[in-house]
């Protein structure tokens, strides 16, 4: 790849400023790892079919294997490193826990980012929307039943019940 | 990815020069097209234009006139619009059948047509609710009925440095739905094998006054078939108008085989699904209030 000048980006990562230095190529999955250390985030497939790499950009669910990094200035980006507040665990990464719907761990990010993501736009969804939701967050070890399971019950804690 | 350029312009007259003066650049919407196709080295443009800050690509209204709609808008915000659903239910679950909750935070009904695939789900449902592309390049701005935007697999009929800005489309008169079915062998996150959109109404008898049937992934674009929609027209969508709705569907298509389905079960399975889009636009007809 030939060399080229590098981008200077500031954005907002959970809730900080933040700034970095990026190829135009470079995607936001791999500046969220490899140039601010914010390795949560996982890479999966990179092509947008895993959902892994989830995160909340502008308030919108995407994949940051799909977003450039180059254009996220000026733009409000979380991820999994946000969502614990004060170490205390999101009802959804407390219930993922006691339900044990975790194996190698590496859906778990994406999946608590989706879920959440669900929850807050639809604070009581059904199973079958909770399993449509997350279509696209594969797992390829717990399977679906636990995580589904736990994302219903966090729904409850979520609503007080 | 080999090396390439980016620039966000902020208007349409900035896009143009950019476009205009570059012969290898593609355009930025959602990215979850050209993002994978450049991944895959399918695609490898020197410039990538941004077109989500220009206004007039993220417009979104509901008004008198209908839908005015960015061509850059995602399909979450279009999902996430009570009243579109409600008008357009087919064409809103067209969009919201686009790849996943994550993939549907970026792509648009813009983007889907513009990326020309003849699997694009949202296309049939803009074909039978009548949309119009609005499009500025060069030589000024033009509109182009939808049916008329794809030309094959991959191509639309954007000319060097002309941009897709919106798509409008019109409210659907009373007594009107439309409905989009696909058949995947899966229940989510897949290809179509073949779709099919049908618009109709109805008049107080149950009897349909006009029809739009349009079917996708069974030839090089998506495809308008008069000849499905004039089946249903001045029936009340019983057994036999569907029959020969669905048989003129399947007659009209001339799918590929490939790892998807052979041609032989591409052409039987669209005018199923024909037929039973005209019956899910018709049940929500008669749920009108």
């Amino acid at each position: 790849m030939s060399k080229q000048r590098k981008t200077h980006v500031s954005t907002t990562v959970n809730g900080e400023p933040c700034e970095f230095l990026c190829e135009p190529t470079q995607v936001l999955s791999d500046v969220l790892r490899n140039n601010l250390n914010l390795t949560g985030t996982k890479e999966g497939c990179n092509t947008g079919d895993c959902g892994a790499c989830s995160v909340m950009l502008d308030g919108a669910l995407v994949c940051a294997c799909l977003v450039l990094a180059v254009e996220v200035q000026d733009r409000d980006i979380e991820t999994i490193e946000g969502v614990a507040k004060e170490g205390k665990l999101h009802p959804i990464q407390q219930k993922l826990l006691e339900h044990a719907a975790l194996q190698c761990g590496i859906c778990t990010p994406g999946v608590v980012i989706a879920s959440k993501a669900l929850l807050e736009k639809n604070p009581d969804p059904s199973e079958s929307e909770v399993r449509y939701w997350l279509a696209g967050n594969l797992c390829r070890c717990t399977g679906y039943d636990k995580i589904i399971r736990a994302v219903l019950d966090a729904g409850a804690v979520m609503r007080g019940e | 990815m080999p090396s390439v350029h980016y620039e966000a312009p902020t208007s349409l007259a900035q896009a143009a020069q950019f476009l205009q003066g570059n012969s290898n650049v593609k355009i930025l919407a959602g990215g979850t097209d050209l993002l994978v196709q450049m991944k895959l080295g399918i695609r490898q443009p020197a410039l990538i234009v941004d077109i989500k800050h220009i206004p007039e690509l993220m417009e979104f209204t509901l008004g008198d006139q209908g839908l005015h709609l960015g061509a850059a808008v995602s399909g979450a915000i279009v999902n996430d619009h009570a009243d579109v659903r409600r008008i357009y239910p087919g064409f809103v679950e067209a969009l919201g059948l686009i790849g996943s909750s994550q993939v549907q935070g970026r792509c648009s009904a813009g983007g889907n047509l513009c990326n020309a695939s003849p699997a694009a789900d949202s296309v049939p449902a803009l074909m039978v609710n009548r949309a119009m592309c609005n499009i500025i390049g060069p030589s000024g701005t033009r509109t182009v009925a939808v049916e008329n935007f794809n030309t094959g697999p991959g191509k639309n009929c954007l000319a060097r440095g002309e941009i897709l800005v919106s798509i409008d489309i019109p409210l659907p008169a009373p007594r009107s739905s439309d409905a989009y079915l696909r058949f995947i062998p899966r229940t989510e996150m897949d290809i179509a094998v073949a779709g099919a959109a049908v618009a109709i109404r109805l008049d107080a008898t149950g009897v349909c006054t006009a029809a739009r049937v349009a079917i996708g992934a069974v030839a090089p674009t998506a495809l308008l078939v008069p000849a499905a929609a004039a089946a249903l027209v001045g029936s009340k969508l019983d057994d036999a108008a569907l029959s020969k709705a669905a048989a003129a569907a399947s007659a009209a298509s001339s799918p590929i085989s490939d790892k998807r389905g052979t041609a032989e079960y591409r052409k039987k399975v669209v005018g199923v699904l024909v037929r039973r889009a005209a019956i899910i636009a018709k049940a929500r007809i008669e749920a009108q209030v």
